[in-house]
């Protein structure tokens, strides 16, 4: 119910957001639309820890913020070796290993992967993640456990909490 | 607040000018890179910070309201869809076999020779 309610929340900012006419006519076609969309996803039942992860909680922010910092930095990487004359790269798939135990751990942890410019998620197997890598330096096993064992422990907190 | 906006108008124009320029190396990256997996990591430049800084630069451009809002939103999705959408390309590309190159086996056509110039 907690979920429903957050969505609800949620889509009612979105709307909003979006709209800017804020008429009594106009608002309640937006109060109707969020209502008939969280119905419909009671219905679905699609509300669960994946749908609506609200288990993550703020450390989700806290992620997002050191997910920024790495991005940043593997940009650098990544624009210096594009930009180099003689382009030092030397592709390889690597396995990273995962150990994360639900799918939304793994997603996170995979999109993270990809986001950082260097290293593309290919393909997700069970405790291991198969990426390709453009330098020794992004294929680098131990940055990428740093990477796995923080989002293991955010997709914790639910546990926790 | 109308003595800060010539600063804040030139933070954003930095980061307006530094998102271009990470498009460029983006785009750059796309024409020089050996193969198709190579190409997502550019595409990754493109997609997080050439998209994010101007994206940053955008709203400064705006009093904060609705606008402001919105570039947070195209922000956000940008930042579930991309890392997604890549990650459907690139698995596409590994389950029909294409073979990623590297410094010792991808000796074919053009590649190479764009490394070793």
């Amino acid at each position: 119910m907690i979920r429903a309610l957050a969505l609800g929340a949620a889509l009612a900012l979105l709307w909003l957001g979006l709209s800017g006419h804020y008429t009594p006519l106009i608002l309640s076609f937006g109060i109707l639309s969020v209502v008939f969309v969280v119905v419909i996803a009671l219905r679905m039942d699609i509300l669960d820890q994946e749908g609506m992860p609200l288990q993550l909680g703020a450390r989700f922010v806290l992620y997002w913020v050191w997910l920024g910092i790495e991005i940043v930095k593997s940009n650098l990487h990544a624009a210096r070796i594009i930009l180099s004359p003689s382009m030092p790269i030397n592709p390889q798939i690597v396995r990273f290993k995962s150990t994360q135990h639900t799918d939304l751990g793994q997603v996170i942890y995979a999109n993270s992967i990809t986001l950082t410019p260097g290293t593309t998620t290919i393909e997700i197997e069970d405790g291991h993640i198969l990426v390709h890598a453009l330098t020794d330096q992004t294929a680098d096993l131990d940055a990428a456990a740093v990477m796995d064992k923080r989002v293991t422990e955010l997709e914790r907190a639910k546990e926790a909490g | 607040m109308d003595a800060l906006l010539p600063i804040v108008n030139s933070i954003s124009w930095l980061f307006l000018a530094t998102g271009s320029i990470f498009l460029l190396i983006g785009g750059i990256g796309l024409l020089r890179l050996p193969d198709f997996y190579a190409r997502t990591h550019a595409a990754g430049v493109i997609d997080t910070l050439g998209t994010g800084l101007i994206l940053i630069g955008l709203m400064m451009q705006e009093e904060i309201g609705l606008n402001t809002f919105k570039l947070v939103l195209i922000g956000f999705f940008l930042f579930f869809t991309s890392p997604t959408s890549s990650y459907a390309v690139a698995h596409a590309a590994w389950v029909a076999g294409q073979k990623p190159w590297t410094n010792s086996n991808g000796n074919t056509k053009d590649a190479k020779e764009d490394v070793e110039s």
